[in-house]
């Protein structure tokens, strides 16, 4: 690991929201003014002010709490999603890559009938079976999402299974799964989590996105995209509840993805090149 | 014959996968859409509308031959209205959507990218890669309402939402085509950086070609095929995001359409939108292939 190498202005950026992110998160109950079910009927709609600091929405629930504790369900979702996700695509692509043959072939061809599907919609449908639930959405993200790492992981398989140490650890006989276990994977572990740390504010769009088309969290959880999806309603009178949950979700996924950046270039064993 | 074996492949296994994903559902899927108190003859009725009174490839069976002869009608009773003509309806408007917003995206792409490869490291390029990174990480339906808000509330030159003329189409189209804008012209640039270092392009200039037909006659056109094959696979990321786009502006497409399938958990018209959209996909794939060979003679010899 290079991780020393991880500097600059992105990186610095990207850690820092990474940090604020899990923190809140973690500390949401301390942090926020009031309970994410708490109603003000009173504040209902009311712009911002000493009591709701970042104004109040439908029934006068309090925004800033809503967008602390949203940070909650954005980070649950997404680290499982991904760490899933990573799981089944490395389980898929190692076996695909190592043995080769049928197996190889079935496993490939079915990562290609889940492309077919155009961005979300998968996703979509899965939860509009499924109902919305916090679990459902996990599972309808990583049914979609696993086959980037499955492809990824399977490439490097088919690069490494070649390399001379690979050669010598089948010679002195050890089995497919300690090669693939103990001499491919930390070989390849490197692509594997600049893919992972995209895949966090990829995860946390689709949370948001699902819960704002009303088919992530249940209705009345806090989430960004709740959030956004109840202000768009109020858009002429109350346009703050729209606005602020996107700020912190902008912000979030734009820090992260600095920080793969910054992941990408530090785990890089070549010197970096534009672009 | 290959690609084309894939794409048939790959649309048998939607179809698979679509028509059959209910009965993997746990519990009783009667139950999820109906409740648990339906009366025994709408159980019974819808049990049968979305063939779960047959084994599974009856059910496949059932299902492609309603869609293909056109009549599969919606699994809400009284189970009357047809699915396809309501598809027919909203499918050119998500086309029209998407189409558009892929017209945003390249008008603000190509130049941003190929100036920006041509000033590399200059304040343009850092300018213009910094917008990109903003761009990727805009969600359409934060920078749906935030478009409406500036653009038809405080200054009131556009209209809300809806749909019906081409002032209508500006905010979605935009909304839409932004992360594409953003992700091309990262694309470009580096298609172009590619192109310029070319020996061709050294020649060009050596033998005293005038820089601006270098950069937009010799190295653009050999930088189309990445951005052509980036285009291609971006229409389905436009497809997934023209749902999210829609329900902002209240589109009248097919995002529209299945979102209020789902509402209505009418099942088998959202079956039959998603599949609708999966075969758009495939086609505009198929399409982007021969695209390579109208702008790539080496392609078209093969």
């Amino acid at each position: 690991m290079r991780l020393w190498r991880l500097r600059g202005f992105g990186a610095s950026f990207g850690l820092t929201v990474a940090a604020l992110w899990v923190l809140v998160a973690a500390a949401a109950p301390l942090l926020a003014p009031s309970s994410p079910k708490a109603i003000d009927l009173m504040a209902d709609l009311q712009r911002p002010s000493a009591r709701h600091w970042l104004g109040a929405g439908e029934n006068g629930i309090d925004v800033l709490t809503h967008i602390l504790y949203g940070a909650r369900v954005s980070l649950v979702v997404s680290v499982s999603t991904v760490v899933l996700s990573a799981l089944v695509g490395t389980l898929v692509g190692g076996a695909a890559g190592y043995f080769r043959g049928w197996l190889d072939e079935v496993l490939m061809r079915s990562t290609d009938v889940l492309l077919a599907f155009p961005g979300i919609l998968l996703a979509i449908f899965i939860t509009a079976v499924l109902g919305p639930s916090l679990a459902n959405v996990v599972f309808a993200l990583t049914f979609t999402g696993w086959t980037g790492y499955a492809r990824l992981f399977r490439g490097q398989v088919l690069t490494l299974r070649q390399r001379e140490y690979v050669q010598a650890a089948r010679a002195l006989g050890a089995s497919g799964r300690r090669i693939l276990g103990r001499h491919i994977l930390p070989n390849a572990a490197g692509p594997l989590i600049v893919q992972a740390t995209f895949g966090i504010p990829g995860a946390i769009l689709a949370e948001a996105s699902l819960s704002f088309l009303g088919l992530g969290v249940p209705p009345g959880t806090a989430s960004w995209g709740a959030l956004v999806d109840q202000g768009t309603q109020y858009l002429l009178i109350a346009p703050h509840v729209a606005v602020f949950p996107g700020v912190a979700l902008v912000l979030t996924v734009l820090g992260l993805n600095f920080l793969g950046d910054a992941l990408r270039d530090a785990l890089d064993p070549k010197p970096a090149t534009a672009p | 014959m290959r690609k084309g074996a894939a794409v048939a492949l790959a649309m048998f296994g939607a179809l698979l996968l679509i028509s059959l994903f209910l009965n993997l559902v746990p519990g009783d899927p009667v139950d999820i859409m109906l409740g648990e108190h339906a009366a025994a003859v709408d159980r019974q009725a819808l049990r049968h509308a979305v063939g779960l009174d047959q084994p599974w490839y009856g059910q496949l069976w059932s299902f492609s031959k309603a869609l293909v002869t056109g009549e599969l009608r919606t699994s809400l009773p009284p189970f009357q209205r047809k699915v396809v003509p309501q598809i027919a309806a909203a499918l050119p408007n998500t086309l029209v959507l998407a189409l558009a917003a892929m017209a945003v995206g390249v008008a603000l792409a190509l130049p941003l990218g190929v100036v920006a490869a041509a000033r590399k490291g200059s304040a343009v390029d850092h300018a213009a890669m910094a917008l990109s990174v903003a761009g990727v990480a805009l969600p359409r339906f934060w920078l749906g309402p935030m478009l409406i808000i500036l653009f038809a509330i405080k200054l009131d030159w556009l209209p809300v939402s809806g749909a019906g003329s081409l002032r209508h189409l500006v905010l979605p189209a935009i909304t839409l085509g932004v992360a594409l804008a953003a992700f091309l012209s990262r694309v470009t640039r580096a298609a172009m950086l590619e192109a310029l270092r070319e020996e061709f392009i050294t020649v060009a200039r050596a033998k005293g070609l005038a820089p601006l037909p270098v950069l937009w006659k010799h190295a653009f056109r050999n930088a189309l095929l990445p951005i052509l094959t980036v285009l291609g696979l971006e229409f389905g990321t436009l497809l997934g995001g023209a749902i999210v786009t829609e329900k902002v502006f209240a589109w009248p497409g097919m995002g529209t359409l299945l979102l209020n399938g789902i509402q209505a958990r009418d099942y088998n018209l959202v079956r039959a939108v998603v599949l609708a959209f999966t075969f758009s996909y495939l086609a505009m794939n198929g399409l982007t292939d021969l695209a390579y060979a109208a702008v790539d003679p080496r392609v078209r010899k093969q």
